[in-house]
């Protein structure tokens, strides 16, 4: 395992991302819960664009002039719309987390629990 | 008319009623029996052919793969079930606009009545079993829509629930009874399952197959023990009673027994259990209607018996059996629908339908008591009416069926249902319509307009007319449908007539009228006898049931989803831990086929910054600016990555997201507390940490493992490379599969995105008309604002921007399809360069200048898509297939053209609206009134010297400066 290759960089970045958002994820409040889907959300993109295998100056942007190497594009454009997506995900758990904030004024995730009162339908 | 249409008429035509009904109740009334109408004519046309034994049949492949296809059928039992449910439905449509008040809504009675017929045809019409059950479960939902039609009433609602509880349960083990039944044969056509009868009894899994469809049929038809929901369900107006529970759904259980006859039925099975539940059922629902009071409960529980009595009939198992139970449900059809519509006038004008407060209306309602005595002694079965005939023809069946070894079980309690059936029918002809009139009635009975009465009345000279020359008139009719029956073998011997001869059915017959008038003129002791013996009462049954389950669910509901979502994240993430730890303990690791590629010392810079960036956001995660400010740094880091790594394109999307996410993150925290306290005690901190770093080591060493071997099977990649220019006409590819070879996703994305940035709004709606306004408004900033919130120089600096920002986003479009850019990062710049303006002017600046309706502008991107995806079909190609060319315009360079762009053209829209609408929304909770700046950025010298001038001249002698709020005031409050 040589720590100077890249492979290694991104699988150490991968892994911290994940432990970092998994971490803040089980943390009681909405504010770094966010933070943590966001730290998730890079590890996971990572994640899946490396799952095309790693290469420098190969972008996939065809050359009609010379016969050259191409990364893989097919993990990039899933992982384009995953990044826009997420940024959807965030945005409205942002607002969730935000109205849910103003309307009880607590940030806690956690529900309190409340017994149903069963109402028999009369 | 195509069986199709048919079938379908009746869900299009429920559109009108609710509609028309603002033109009044005769144009909803007439839009439901038009539709009525014009399927039953449709249902008549084939008449001729179904007559002639013909069968016929329509079809398309809907889900082949899983057998399920729209197949339709018309043979002589299916046209006898659809010209009952159309026929009588028409009669209960003119009944029902009479019977309905002016409080009731009549365009969805009208609706929902169209809804449930439709999907009765449907059950009789369906060749596919699986469509069948489609059509079924269908029944069950618009039954219960119908039932529960007067909201007002508990006993409506509960009655309603408990019909849909008992059949939908049925409709479930039916399901499975179907699949089982689709198994064995192979397929789910009914055409073919009929014809493998012996494949299907010899089959070890006939018994659960049979038992499933039964508890179908039984808890449908309202068979013992499942009967009792049909008294409950009386709770629904009367047109619906009369048409539900006397002709049409309850009969669907029957139906489906009739027309699995000939592949279910002859076996010892299929005898003791039909023949058996049906005879229960029928001496039960006589002797409890006889005790009834309520009109409607009487009728409830004579139908009970009367359905118990055809399921008997069928369960015999013999093809005469099977002739008298088609005969029967004719003749039950058209008594019973007339019975209870009498009972709805009665009730209608009386304005009650307790038995012992009636009597002597043959005086005054002397149409609808001819009507109902004609209908009841033809229940009772009295000659000449029709049904004396079927009932003579059940009894005669009796006599020839052995139970076990016993010769008398059956006939002998055949006969005491009759009886007491000839009891409850003399009851409700004495009690309501004999005897004096009385004075204390409710109000002052009378009877009802023709309108109300030609229904029950034409199926009252039915029942007379039947009953004299069945053999003319309906005769054909029984022949086909019970030829269908019994699966197209050869008829039995039977003669449709009054007079037999001598036989043992007619003693009986006479025994139980006897009996019957002997029960009647003993009434009064035997019913104290009843409510003073001790009887199991279903409801308290099914009520204390119910409970039970609710209790049950809730205790497992509440056990497993307390609310608290961390322990909800924390056994997930054991959970994917384990299922990983699974996967890598039973899977190999082959030897590594890359190399890994050495790096230099920028490239580990970044990474250095990433590492340490990321352990101080959880570090200082409890400052939540800080935090924000250091997962900036990551997000930065993650963009060159990828850039470093020849992913220009998602460089660019990820960089600008994350100007985005900030903006939105920012905005939020400013309501938001600016700290998180300490809240997890030490141990649960270092758990979480500990499963955290399982879960990243996990990761990494997935990834790292990943990315130093090869491929095991060929990427579809090579494809995308090749056909990237050759096919979609662009060098970009990443772009290219985005608009072009993986165009579909792309579209669901934007819809997505769409859907978001309207949840966003409509959420901010929701939560801005509570008193959070008022919190908002009156709320005072926990952190120091700026002295001024709209500073000049950002605001100049912002405005000079926005079309080099504009310039720049079109460029970016236009190379997209080349080179990297594209749609989604057009757009997000674009959103950017417009925010920008939002931020430095202030929102009441920038709302008032803009002229784009965002919620217009995600949908105009996702239907500029979605034209572009369908305008391939007028070129004869798939969804979404692109076209492109090349254009040279001298003296320009050759430059592309490509619908793809188009496409893209829809994406950036669609992020454009989705990125400002979602920001605006959340930027709204800052707005207070009067903040905006009046001038905000008007650089005119002239005006502030021409305001102090008029501020001088209007308090001469003070100081100017210090009393006149210019446009600059620290103290307006920021916003955005």
């Amino acid at each position: 395992m040589n720590p100077l290759s890249i492979e290694f960089l991104v699988a150490s970045a991968v892994g911290l991302l994940t432990a970092a958002g998994i971490y803040l994820i089980l943390r009681r409040r909405t504010f770094p819960v966010i933070l943590g889907l966001s730290l998730l959300t890079y590890g996971v993109n990572i994640f899946l664009f490396a799952t095309g295998r790693l290469m420098v100056n190969a972008p996939p942007i065809l050359n009609k002039y010379a016969d050259v190497a191409y990364t893989d594009p097919l993990p990039q454009a899933l992982v384009l719309t995953a990044i826009v997506i997420s940024f959807g995900m965030t945005a409205v758990v942002v607002m969730i987390a935000l109205a849910a904030y103003l309307s009880a004024r607590d940030d806690l995730i956690d529900m309190p629990h409340h017994p149903e009162d069963e109402g028999e339908d009369a | 008319m195509s069986l199709f249409l048919i079938a379908a008429l009746p869900f299009l035509g429920a559109v009108f009623p609710a509609l028309l009904i603002r033109a009044g109740r005769n144009a909803s009334a007439s839009a439901a029996g038009l539709t009525t109408f014009l399927a039953f004519a449709g249902l008549l046309l084939h008449a001729p052919a179904i007559f002639r034994g013909e069968v016929i049949q329509v079809g398309v492949d809907w889900l082949p793969a899983l057998g399920l296809n729209a197949n339709f059928f018309l043979d002589g039992l299916g046209f006898l079930f659809a010209s009952m449910i159309l026929g009588i439905g028409l009669l209960i449509i003119l009944y029902a606009r009479f019977y309905l008040s002016r409080e009731d809504p009549m365009g969805q009675f009208y609706t929902y009545l169209l809804l449930f017929q439709g999907a009765m045809v449907g059950i009789t019409l369906s060749d596919n079993i699986l469509l069948l059950l489609v059509f079924w479960e269908l029944t069950s939902l618009s039954s219960f829509l119908l039932i529960g039609y007067w909201k007002h009433l508990p006993e409506g609602r509960q009655g309603a629930r408990m019909a849909l509880a008992v059949t939908g349960s049925g409709g479930l083990a039916m399901i499975g009874g179907m699949m089982i039944l689709g198994n064995i044969t192979g397929s789910y056509d009914l055409s073919v399952i009929l014809q493998n009868k012996e494949l299907i009894q010899a089959s070890p899994l006939y018994l659960p197959a049979l038992v499933l469809i039964l508890v179908g049929c039984f808890t449908k038809s309202a068979q013992f023990p499942f009967h009792f929901w049909l008294p409950h369900a009386m709770a629904a107006p009367t047109p619906v009673s009369a048409y539900l529970h006397s002709a049409t759904m309850v009969k669907a259980g029957i139906f489906l027994m009739a027309r699995l006859w000939p592949v279910l039925a002859g076996t010892p099975e299929w005898f003791y259990i039909v023949a058996t539940t049906g005879l229960v059922t029928m001496l039960l629902g006589a002797v409890i209607a006889l005790f009834k009071d309520d009109l409607k409960a009487l009728l409830a529980f004579s139908t009970v018996s009367h359905l118990g009595l055809i399921t008997m009939l069928l369960g015999f198992g013999t093809k005469i059996a099977a002739v008298t139970a088609v005969f029967h449900i004719i003749n039950h059809a058209t008594f019973k629908a007339a019975l209870f519509m009498s009972a709805g006038i009665v009730d209608h004008e009386t304005h009650t339908r307790d038995i012992n407060r009636l009597g002597g209306l043959r005086h005054l309602m002397p149409v609808t008591a001819t009507i109902a005595i004609v209908a009841a002694l033809s229940m009772a079965g009295i000659p000449p009416f029709n049904g004396f005939l079927s009932k003579e023809m059940m009894l005669e069946e009796t006599v020839h069926t052995h139970w076990g070894s016993s010769a008398y079980l059956v006939p002998g309690l055949a006969l005491l249902a009759a009886l007491f059936s000839a009891a409850y029918s003399f009851r409700f002809i004495g009690h309501v319509f004999l005897g004096q009139p009385r004075n204390d009635y409710p109000a002052k009975p009378h009877d009802p307009g023709f309108g109300m009465w030609a229904g029950p009345a034409l199926l009252m000279i039915l029942v007379v007319l039947i009953g004299l020359f069945s053999a003319t008139l309906v005769g054909p009719l029984v022949a086909i449908a019970a030829g269908a029956v019994i699966g197209g073998a050869e008829l039995p011997y039977y003669s449709l007539k009054l007079w037999h001869g001598l036989t043992p059915a007619l003693y009986m017959s006479g025994v139980a009228v006897a009996g019957g008038l002997l029960l009647l003129l003993l009434h009064r002791p035997l019913m104290a006898a009843w409510n003073a013996a001790l009887r199991p009462e279903a409801k308290q049954i099914f009520d204390r049931l119910m409970r039970g389950l609710t209790k049950l669910s809730q205790l497992i509901t509440d056990g497993l989803h307390n609310g608290a979502i961390t322990r909800y994240a924390f056994v997930m993430m054991l959970f994917i831990i384990a299922l990983s730890y699974y996967a890598y303990s039973s899977g190999t690791i082959q030897a590594p086929t890359r190399l890994a590629q050495t790096e230099g010392p920028i490239a580990l810079i970044a990474w250095f910054c990433l590492i340490v960036a990321t352990l101080a956001v959880v570090a200082k995660h409890r400052q939540r600016q800080l935090s924000l400010v250091l997962i900036g740094v990551v997000g930065l880091v993650v963009s060159l990555g990828f850039n470093y790594l020849s992913a220009p394109d998602l460089a660019l999307t990820q960089l600008s997201v994350e100007v985005v996410t900030m903006i939105l993150l920012l905005l939020a925290l400013n309501f938001m507390p600016k700290d998180s306290p300490i809240e997890s005690p030490l141990w649960v901190r270092l758990r979480d940490g500990g499963i955290a770093v399982i879960a990243g080591l996990g990761a990494a060493t997935l990834i790292y493992m990943l990315m130093l071997r090869d491929f095991s099977m060929p990427s579809i990649s090579e494809f995308h490379l090749a056909n990237s220019y050759k096919g979609g006409g662009g060098t970009n590819v990443v772009n290219v599969i985005l608009v072009d070879f993986r165009g579909y996703d792309t579209f669901g994305e934007i819809i997505v995105l769409g859907i978001a940035a309207l949840v966003i709004y409509a959420l901010t709606e929701a939560v801005l008309g509570t008193r959070v306004r008022a919190y908002l408004l009156n709320r005072k900033p926990d952190m120091p604002q700026a002295g001024d919130a709209h500073p000049m120089m950002m605001v100049v600096a912002t405005r000079v921007m926005m079309p080099l920002a504009l310039m720049v986003a079109a460029y970016i479009f236009f190379r997209g399809h080349n080179l990297p850019g594209g749609g989604f990062i057009a757009g997000l710049i674009t959103a950017i360069a417009l925010l920008m303006q939002y931020m430095a002017s202030g929102f009441s600046w920038a709302s008032e200048r803009q002229r784009m309706f965002y919620h217009g502008t995600i949908g105009s991107g996702v239907l500029i898509a979605a034209a572009t995806g369908l305008g391939s079909w007028f070129g004869g190609v798939p969804f979404l297939t692109s076209a492109f060319g090349y254009i040279h315009w001298p003296p320009l360079d050759e430059f592309e053209w490509a619908t793809a762009a188009l496409f893209d053209l829809g994406v950036f829209l669609a992020v454009v609206g989705a990125v400002l609408l979602a920001l605006e929304s959340l930027a709204r909770f800052a707005w207070q009134p009067g903040i905006s700046s009046e001038h905000a950025m008007d650089i005119n010298p002239a005006r502030d010297d021409l305001e102090q001038a008029q501020l001088q001249a209007q308090a001469p002698g003070k100081h100017p400066g210090l009393q006149a709020p210019g446009p600059h005031d620290p103290s307006t409050k920021g916003e955005v």
